[in-house]
């Protein structure tokens, strides 16, 4: 290992990332933007639904049931149907998301002190929000006519569940994780379609040092623009921060050591950049939907969760969630860190013997 | 009759003015060369006459029909191959022909006999199934060239044909555009090569999007008459081209095996030369003309080399033993064994696919041989160490150059991964600067640059380091004669200093430069001598060319 | 436009599909991939939630309500005796909530005070949402067995999807997100190839007009989108036990409606960036992703903010993926379908107005 023949090769791939201005702009933007987007539209939180109310009641305790269930905070908007014809036609169009039918012998029910059914109709298309409506539905339901509620519920860690506390630390590990894969899936790929490869394999630099001096500039870039989202959580979105910041930034790095590792495998086994982006692609769809971003690991059939083990971002989203709302104690840091260590170890190694294959 | 007439047609790209006003006449049943250095504004010029870009002033009609307004009739009376083939690589010879009969509006009862006409005519017969991707660059030319001519267009337009072709394949392409100019058509042929242009019937010759001359090349050679000499002296021949272009009354001058071929000054007599060997006058060469109209060539004298020191004696620079490769079944190198020597430069010659590129690479270090072995300054490069690497230089082909980082960027990088640091860096990087004159462009991207340009920046790259072996691959590959000398002053003054040099080409007169030429075909060396030898064994007063040709025939028929 | 110079097309391009193997993946093996995960791995199906049950107290009643607990397939129940022993567990995320059952919960109940506390993990809203809605249900059911309380009884009823499989949802929507890869991802790399690799200029030069060029390009694309939507639908009614409730030919013809604008979305691209890399990702940030999350395929489009609400409203694939869960689930609903049909042939249609308008038959930029 030669330090100037490394440093020169830093200093070319971190000029060919950010010397021209438009290159510069297409890695930094969409990753700001999308976290602004998608930090507001990524929720699985149920609002604005649409409820329909078929009562065929005219008691009090039907008419305060449907005045606390359309003052919810969960509904937005309200359809008063006379006829079960036209509530089921809201259901099939999927106008609506539940329907509410209050038969009329609802309140002499409940003036008897018996059990009173309503039936509600959901949008099993909507799976998720037609559940988690229900359960709001329920709480509703319970606390008709009773002074004190039987069950007192408490959301540890976000007492109010406030969607974005869960969705913009989970996104600053995705976008960093796509930034790292973008950079690192075209920088062999492109210099072996440009022929500058070549001329870096008959130069007397070797494997170990071409693999570093790519992966340098890609850590620093996916590490910066993981931090500058963390403080975006952490200054813009107020999600409230428990854990260590400097555990936090010391598995940032490490994460995107590992997800440059895999960039680096794909780039180096690539033909063509075409090849490099699909092949990248194709890896990052999987790895974000079975990292338990979208749904927790434990769902998943035991095969896909050990296969998840294997996934960098598995383990940061645990750290990074909770790093910010949990105060994650160390050790429960560390035992996600070697994971990701090894990861590391296996794809950085990988790329350095295809690029000596090469060479051999 | 006029088959393209241009009347002061002017076009810009932005701050770049690359046509100035070109007015000429193309004449149909004839072909025409249109010659010029890079930038010159040949392809603009050509795609124009294919309705693929407006000119900015100025009229031009192609075939009777304006381009402009008319480009769904011109389509269909011009047949244009681009510089890059407009091939489909993933479509085999019979696919691409179809289609391009299909697009063109073949009648389909014509089919059979057209394509059989053309493949006949392109010799591709035997390779219809072959996917175009993996034909060889001479016959995807080829290829190219039938897809153009499917509907026997008026106007036919090729824009650098002859690049990456080897002569046999070449000399198809002639005998196929010669057929074609006999049945009436107009041939435009644009090119940066003049024994090319020379070949044609006529030229128009451009140079800084100006039209410089129009008329036979012969005309223009003519003018040279009397002024052309080839000299032989008793000096080192590099020494005696260096002395000779220093002196004012010199035009240009080229080296020809042994020899030095000179153009002197208007009015100056080749005795004038008398001193400094033995002067014969030689019949002028159109690429003669062509230097002497654009201003003369370039000087002899390397700055560049001047810095070198001198490369102390080094014992096997460069040899390979039965060196062979396969790919699967094929055999790219076939027991392959040379030597080259010290402060020698030995060319590998061959038409395309003979395995040039396939032993370049294992001489270097990139490619692994199937069995023999090759050494470079007597270390085997793919178990040595980084050491043996830093006594080579290597120029790839197209100037490997990163286009995303600066000129000075490029520079300091490769000083970088060579191990240069601190003060040692700078001079070199200056040094370089200095000797191939790339102070006014340090902070340009290299893809903003001329060709000519980008082949010095690649030199200074695999210079940084004073390897005392240079590996050049391609170097002057479709750029013009003038860059091409200055690209030799440089390497020659380099040999001076006792650089040995392996270089591959297709050019015949690069191949002169060379003191030993090695040629290749189908895998194997088929001779391996000086070029005034080899040009010997194809009979009295051949040229490089006919010798290769020559010999690749021999050994075809035996 | 000649007839047969756009079948010399068409066939060009499908001889190239068959022959490029990137193609090929992104055609057919991603889309079983994608399948496979949405089918098994991406669950919003929330079964055997772990719960720590916090049993403070031995007395009968409090020893069956716990019993509830573990009786029901939604969790899986790990007991304790002490809050102690379930927070470090909570906080490493072993598990998703504890209940306390108090060591006064006779007297509670006796007194009809608040009996239970509920903890849930809040790091995960949607989870946290699921344990207190479950723990609800247990609890309430758990009085009304002892005529404790009367509650109102809700009687739920999922249609389309009775046991709430969000698998039956999902594959639809996966059929779109694949639908996009070809149309979009796909057709945007094609042309970009033959700008880089110097085709077009050739083909320029010919005959050939721009809307031959552009329904050359197309119609290839077109029959493999259909293809692809053929085959998930196969594995998704076969394989994945996804009921299609609808005709084969609305599905047929949503999807052709679909790829209307996914098509044109990606002649757009191509026109504007003549390079492979520029291109994909262009795709990619303006296709793929906006598909993925602004199309009510996971995240309700209700539930986002009124801007980003309004902005889905440009987004084709958020109209397929209605389509789709209707044909799928619901039947030929035709009132929603008309609709969703004729959003997304206006989206195409203005689509293909730019893709032609920035297509020129010249190489001036």
């Amino acid at each position: 290992m030669n330090g100037s023949r490394l440093l020169a090769q830093i200093i070319k791939e971190l000029l060919s990332l950010l010397r021209d201005p438009r290159a510069r702009a297409i890695l930094i933007l969409p990753p700001l933007l999308q976290l602004m987007i998608f930090s507001f539209a990524a929720t699985l939180e149920v609002r604005n639904a649409t409820v329909a109310v078929f009562n065929e009641d005219i008691g009090q305790p039907a008419r305060e049931f449907v005045a606390d269930v359309t003052s919810a905070s969960f509904v937005g908007h309200v359809i008063m149907v006379h006829n079960r014809q036209q509530q089921d036609e809201l259901i099939e169009q999927g106008r609506a998301l539940l329907t509410l039918h209050i038969p009329e012998d609802f309140s002499r029910h409940r003036l008897a002190g018996q059990p009173a059914p309503v039936q509600v109709i959901l949008d099993g298309q909507q799976a998720n929000a037609a559940q988690v409506a229900l359960s709001y539905l329920q709480a509703i339901a319970m606390e008709q006519g009773n002074r004190t509620e039987p069950m007192v519920l408490r959301h540890a860690f976000n007492p109010n569940l406030i969607y974005q506390w869960y969705v913009v630390p989970s996104l600053s590990g995705i976008l960093s994780m796509l930034i790292a894969l973008a950079v690192t899936a075209l920088s062999i790929s492109r210099e072996r379609e440009l022929g500058t490869f070549d001329q870096l394999l008959v130069s007397p630099t070797t494997p170990l040092e071409i693999i570093l001096a790519k992966c340098l500039p890609a850590v620093l870039m996916g590490f910066v623009m993981g931090s500058v989202m963390i403080t975006a959580a952490l200054l813009l979105f107020q999600v409230p921060f428990t854990g260590s910041l400097l555990w936090l930034a010391g598995a940032l790095v490490l994460f995107i050591i590992s997800v440059v590792g895999i960039g680096l495998m794909v780039s180096a086994v690539s033909e063509t950049q075409q090849q490099a982006i699909l092949g990248v692609f194709a890896l990052a769809v999987p790895m974000v939907l079975m990292s338990g971003f979208a749904t927790p690991v434990e769902n998943m059939p035991d095969l896909l969760q050990w296969m998840a083990q294997a996934i960098p971002l598995t383990h940061f989203l645990v750290i990074v969630q909770g790093s910010f709302l949990k105060s994650i104690p160390a050790d429960v840091v560390v035992s996600h860190l070697w994971p990701l260590a090894l990861i590391a170890l296996v794809t950085l190694s990988g790329a350095t013997l295809v690029v000596r294959k090469r060479l051999h | 009759m006029t088959a393209i007439a241009l009347d002061d047609v002017h076009k810009a790209f932005g701050k770049t003015r690359a046509l100035k006003g070109i007015s000429g006449e193309i004449a149909a049943g004839r072909l025409t060369g249109l010659v010029g250095p890079d930038g010159a504004g040949k392809t603009t010029l050509i795609r124009m006459m294919a309705g693929l870009l407006k000119p900015d002033s100025g009229t031009l009609r192609v075939a009777g029909l304006d381009p402009v307004h008319q480009g769904m009739a011109l389509a269909e009376s011009v047949g244009y191959m681009p510089q890059r083939f407009g091939l489909y690589e993933d479509l085999s010879v019979q696919e691409n022909l179809k289609l391009y009969a299909e697009l063109r509006g073949l009648p389909r009862d014509d089919y059979d006999a057209t394509f059989e006409k053309l493949l006949d005519f392109t010799r591709l017969g035997p390779f219809t199934k072959r996917l175009a991707g993996q034909l060889s660059g001479g016959m995807k030319q080829k290829l190219g060239l039938a897809c153009a001519l499917i509907t026997s267009p008026e106007v036919l337009l090729l824009d650098e044909p002859g690049v990456g072709v080897d002569p046999v394949s070449r000399q198809d392409l002639w005998r196929m555009v010669q057929a074609l100019t006999g049945e009436g058509m107009a041939v435009i042929w644009a090119t940066a090569y003049l024994e090319e242009a020379e070949r044609c019937e006529d030229v128009l010759l451009m140079s800084d999007g100006l039209l410089r001359f129009t008329g036979e090349p012969g005309e223009l050679t003519r003018r040279l008459q009397g002024r052309c000499f080839r000299l032989k002296g008793p000096h080192e021949k590099r020494a005696l081209l260096g002395e000779v272009l220093a002196r004012d009354d010199v035009r240009d001058g080229t080296i020809e095996g042994d020899r030095i071929r000179v153009v002197m000054d208007e009015g100056v007599d080749g005795e004038a030369l008398a001193s400094l060997g033995d002067v014969e006058s030689v019949a002028p060469r159109f690429e003669d003309a062509f230097i002497d109209l654009l201003g003369g060539g370039p000087g002899g004298h390397s700055p560049l080399a001047d810095q070198m020191p001198d490369v102390p004696e080094l014992k096997d620079p460069v040899s390979c033993h039965h060196l062979t490769r396969r790919f699967g079944e094929f055999v790219a190198t076939d027991d392959v064994s040379f030597n080259v020597r010290q402060g020698e430069i030995l060319g590998l010659l061959g038409p395309n696919g003979a395995g040039k590129s396939t032993t370049f690479k294992m001489l270097c270090g990139l490619l692994k041989p199937s069995s023999g072995e090759a050494r470079v300054a007597g270390l085997d490069l793919r178990s040595a160490a980084s050491d043996a690497k830093l006594k080579l230089g290597y120029m790839a082909q197209k100037f490997s150059l990163y286009g995303l980082l600066s000129v000075r960027q490029n520079l300091t990088f490769y000083a970088g991964v060579y191990g240069l640091r601190g003060g040692e860096k700078q001079n070199r990087i200056n040094e370089m600067i200095d000797g191939l004159q790339l102070g006014p462009l340090l902070d340009n991207a290299p893809d903003e640059l001329s060709l000519g340009f980008k082949q010095r920046l690649a030199l200074a790259c695999a210079l940084m380091h004073r390897p005392p072996i240079l590996f050049l691959d391609e170097p002057t590959s479709g750029v013009d004669p003038i860059t091409r000398r200055e690209f030799w002053t440089h390497i020659n003054g380099l040999v001076g200093k006792g650089v040995t040099v392996l270089v591959t080409t297709h050019f015949m007169d690069e191949a002169e430069y060379c003191d030993r030429v090695a040629l290749m075909h189908r895998g194997r060396v088929i001779a391996l001598d000086t070029p005034d030898n080899l040009k010997a064994r194809a009979g009295q007063g051949a040229s490089m060319e006919q010798a290769f040709i020559h010999l690749i025939e021999e050994q075809d028929d035996a | 436009m000649r007839s047969r110079r756009l079948f010399a097309l068409i066939k060009k391009e499908s001889l190239q599909m068959i022959r490029d193997p990137s193609a090929i993946l992104i055609a057919f093996v991603l889309p079983v991939v994608l399948l496979f995960l949405f089918a098994y791995a991406v669950s919003l199906d929330i079964r055997q939630l772990h719960l720590g049950v916090v049993l403070q107290t031995d007395s009968a009643k409090a020893q069956s309500l716990a019993a509830e607990f573990s009786g029901t397939s939604y969790f899986q129940v790990l007991p304790a005796r002490h809050r102690d022993e379930v927070t470090p567990l909570l906080v490493s995320g072993e598990l998703k909530g504890y209940v306390l059952i108090p060591p006064d919960f006779d007297h509670r109940l006796a007194r009809g005070e608040s009996l239970i506390q509920v903890v849930t993990d809040g790091t995960q809203p949607n989870t946290a949402n699921f344990v207190a809605g479950y723990a609800r249900g247990v609890l309430v059911d758990w009085l009304a067995d002892r005529g404790l309380r009367s509650p109102i009884k809700l009687d739920a009823r999922f249609w389309f999807n009775p046991e709430v499989e969000t698998r039956k949802f999902l594959v639809p929507g996966a059929i779109a997100i694949i639908m996009t890869m070809i149309g979009t991802l796909l057709t945007a790399l094609v042309v970009a190839r033959e700008w880089e690799r110097g085709t077009m200029e050739a083909l320029l030069s010919t005959p050939v007009r721009i809307p031959e060029i552009l329904l050359g390009k197309l119609l290839p694309y077109f029959g493999l989108g259909l293809i692809a939507t053929l085959g998930s639908t196969l594995l998704a009614i076969h394989i994945f036990d996804v009921p299609l409730r609808g005709g084969w030919g609305t599905l047929l013809l949503v999807s052709a409606c679909f790829l209307v604008p996914a098509l044109g979305q990606g002649l757009v691209i191509s026109a504007l960036a003549k390079n492979q890399f520029i291109a994909a990702q262009a795709a990619l940030f303006s296709g793929f992703l906006p598909a993925f999350l602004l199309s009510g395929f996971l995240f309700e489009i209700d539930a986002m903010p009124a801007p980003i609400r309004l902005l889905t409203h440009i987004v084709p694939a958020r109209y397929f993926i209605e389509s789709l869960h209707s044909v799928f689930l619901v039947g030929d609903v035709w009132p929603l379908l008309i609709k969703d049909i004729l959003a997304m042939l206006a989206i195409g249609a203005v689509m293909f107005a730019i893709a032609r308008a920035k297509t020129r038959k010249s190489l001036e930029s």
